[in-house]
């Protein structure tokens, strides 16, 4: 009698997959509102719940899974306005949780991450000197950085055999890092951009479109493809159509290099997308996409660890984790700096073009690694500690 | 010589009039089912049923068809005769996938979008049960002696074992990546998983739900993650397993008893599931992207023939006519 509730309990000690507590696990999503940037035009306003949305899913779906095994996703929102880093801070240190999603600029991520024993995802930044210099050993990356997404473009074009290339920058700093990471993709393709013009037009083009972008096109003389770096869609929603020659835009409006997008429907993601719209009444963008696949990821490296310790878990992450991830390959993260692999979909508003890595672009690891910083080129070094 | 003649009319005329034995396959993007005539290996009919058909599986009998209609949220049934949709059986939301117990009355179904399996009992048409499983639940069986089913969830990544007595789940366990396919051998004693994301096989022991082992699989030339495991099927003696692998384009040939891969068989791009001809001579896949059925010779183990059908064919069910 005695031995045998000693064995019991030793049982629910050794075996917390099975034990009889619920268990619980906390993540904390930290989000720091940013400036509401001033538009040409008043469509498509940015929903105030992006991302978080996907965060909500991700733990309703690992919810699920808990029902079954016992456990269940806590998720505290923590939200706070614009440049409020200090209280963010507090917010942090006050919390317990293990995990935290990052909702907020590079700037702000890296003033925010602390130290300590926990593990933060970064699904609102694609700036990639996050994954490079500036990359910290406990921040994972789950939205696809400025570089991942230039190269899928890259790709596409020497499929299509279209290497005349353009490029248009904006004036935010989005617009010059996409731009810099567009121009740095081109060279690892061997492309060129064969010319490189700043957006200078500041009119209302919602009236003189047709005049003010036909005569700038005109000046760059032939191409195939223009490229855009708008990351707020300013005014590249008024260069398709109105440019001097026949030609494709990408970027903007145009051709858009995507995580996710309402028109990915290939393997699998319908039950995706309509379980997204059924709780956020909206599609599900790229940051409400990272938000998921970051939960997603924390319920795997629990359930295949069997809650082990932080540093275990991460371990596992960086070398063995499979996701599903809807995107027709197993998602997995890069040792070297904490970025998931994923495939980039290039897409327009109704369908879905191509799916980067594209066919042929072969890589001796694997070849999701073509998109972003490989090993050779990474400059991070927080990881090889 | 007249005389001959006429007796080989008839002798043909009779001969035309036996019906061969039928594959019939849903075709996911055409919301139509091709029915291959396996003597002449061809398409000899097509119905058009509900929307995004997948699923479809026949009564014990061969009477009716049953046919998840994902995006008409309905299990429609279909007279195998006549090729009419006699009535909709009541089905929960976007079913998927559906097992028919033995018993021929009850069918396990699983809704897709809201992570439950509904039990309908096919003769009053009704509702017997609804059971909360994982997310996105799709692989169905039941077993041989009927009184366990199966529903595994591609997010949740389980297999439930549900009492069919109870309708209750009496054990979940873990299996790779996104699980979308659950067969059992003839014994009842073991019971496959196919794992998609995962590219795994698990073959567990129905008595205590453990598994015996993992099959993994290799083709040179492919890359290990566009290996995706789905629809598996055993042959008639249950010696061999076949594997369908998805964007890897390939069936996986297995040992039952080793467990080993012995070959890989070309066929069309993006392959789904297979049913075998009621003679267990051939086997027939469905090929989603090339919108083919290929046609695998049994006893040489090689992909023979390429039959056009439907855009997106997902399901494939067999239909023994006694011809």
């Amino acid at each position: 009698m005695k031995w045998s509730l000693i064995v019991i309990l030793l049982l629910c000690f050794f075996d917390p997959l099975y034990a009889q507590e619920q268990k619980s696990v906390n993540v904390l999503y930290l989000k720091i509102q940013q400036q509401e940037r001033p538009t040409l035009s008043n469509l498509d306003p940015i929903p105030q719940n992006l991302g978080l949305k996907g965060a909500e899913l991700g733990a309703a779906d690992n919810n699920t899974t808990g029902s079954f095994l016992g456990y269940q996703f806590q998720l505290d929102v923590k939200q706070f306005g614009e440049g409020d880093i200090e209280a963010a801070q507090l917010a942090l240190t006050a919390s317990e949780a293990n995990y935290v999603l990052l909702d907020m600029s590079a700037k702000e991520q890296l003033a925010v991450i602390t130290d300590d024993q926990r593990l933060f995802f970064n699904i609102r930044s694609y700036d990639t000197t996050l994954r490079n210099e500036a990359c910290r050993a406990n921040l994972l990356h789950t939205l696809p950085s400025y570089a991942m997404r230039a190269d899928a473009f890259m790709q596409f074009l020497i499929k299509k055999k279209w290497d005349n290339i353009h490029l248009l920058e904006g004036n935010s700093e989005e617009d010059a890092l996409f731009a810099n990471a567009l121009r740095y993709s081109a060279k690892k393709y061997q492309l060129k951009f064969k010319q490189d013009s700043k957006w200078l037009l500041d009119g209302d083009l919602r009236r003189q479109a047709a005049a003010e972008v036909s005569l700038l096109t005109q000046k760059f003389g032939d191409y195939d493809v223009l490229f855009v770096a708008d990351e707020w869609n300013d005014f590249a929603r008024y260069i398709r159509y109105n440019t001097w020659l026949p030609r494709p835009v990408f970027g903007g409006d145009g051709l858009q290099s995507l995580a996710w997008s309402s028109v990915f429907e290939q393997w699998g993601s319908a039950q995706l997308q309509s379980r997204f719209v059924s709780i956020a009444a909206r599609s599900m963008q790229n940051e409400d996409y990272a938000a998921w696949i970051a939960m997603r990821a924390i319920d795997e490296a629990n359930i295949k660890t069997k809650f082990a310790d932080l540093a275990t878990q991460k371990d596992y992450l960086l070398n063995d984790v499979e996701l599903a991830g809807f995107k027709g390959r197993p998602l997995s993260f890069r040792g070297w700096n904490g970025q998931l692999r994923q495939p980039i979909g290039l897409a327009h508003q109704s369908a879905l073009v191509a799916m980067a890595p594209l066919e042929g672009f072969l890589h001796s690891r694997n070849e999701l690694d073509g998109l972003g910083y490989d090993l050779p080129e990474s400059t991070c070094k927080a990881f090889k500690e | 010589m007249i005389k001959r003649l006429l007796t080989l009319t008839v002798l043909s005329i009779l001969a035309s009039s036996v019906v061969a034995d039928e594959i019939w396959v849903s075709n996911e993007k055409s919301d139509t089912v091709s029915v291959i005539d396996i003597d002449k290996m061809e398409v000899v009919r097509e119905y058009e049923v509900g929307e995004r058909p997948r699923g479809i599986i026949f009564s014990r009998d061969y009477k009716y068809l049953y046919i998840c209609a994902s995006d008409s949220d309905a299990v429609q049934v279909m007279d195998v005769e006549s090729g009419e949709i006699l009535y909709d059986l009541p089905s929960g939301e976007d079913p998927e996938q559906f097992a028919l117990h033995p018993n021929n009355r009850l069918l396990y179904i699983a809704n897709e979008d809201d992570a439950i399996t509904t039990v309908v009992d096919t003769s009053t048409k009704k509702v017997i049960a609804q059971i909360n499983v994982g997310v996105e639940p799709e692989g169905m069986a039941v077993s041989p002696d009927g009184k366990v089913s199966i529903t595994t969830s591609e997010t949740t990544n389980m297999a439930h074992w549900i009492d069919t007595e109870t309708n209750k789940i009496f054990a979940n366990t873990l299996v790779d990546a996104r699980p979308r396919h659950a067969e059992y051998t003839e014994d009842g004693k073991r019971l496959w998983v196919s794992a998609e994301i995962g590219g795994t096989v698990t073959v567990f022991n129905t008595e205590d739900q453990s598994a015996i082992t993992k099959i993994s699989f290799e083709i040179p030339g492919v890359h290990r993650d566009k290996v995706q495991p789905v629809g598996v099927e055993l042959n008639k003696d249950n010696s061999l397993a076949f594997v369908a692998l998805g964007p890897a384009n390939h069936i996986a040939v297995v040992d039952t008893e080793s467990y080993e891969v012995l070959k890989y068989i070309l066929v069309g791009k993006r392959v789904w599931h297979m049913a075998f001809s009621p003679d267990y001579k051939h086997l027939f896949t469905t090929n989603g992207v090339s919108g083919d059925v290929s046609v695998i010779d049994l006893e040489k183990l090689e992909a023979v023939k390429a039959i056009k059908v439907g855009r997106f064919p997902w399901g494939a069910a067999a239909r023994p006519t006694g011809g």
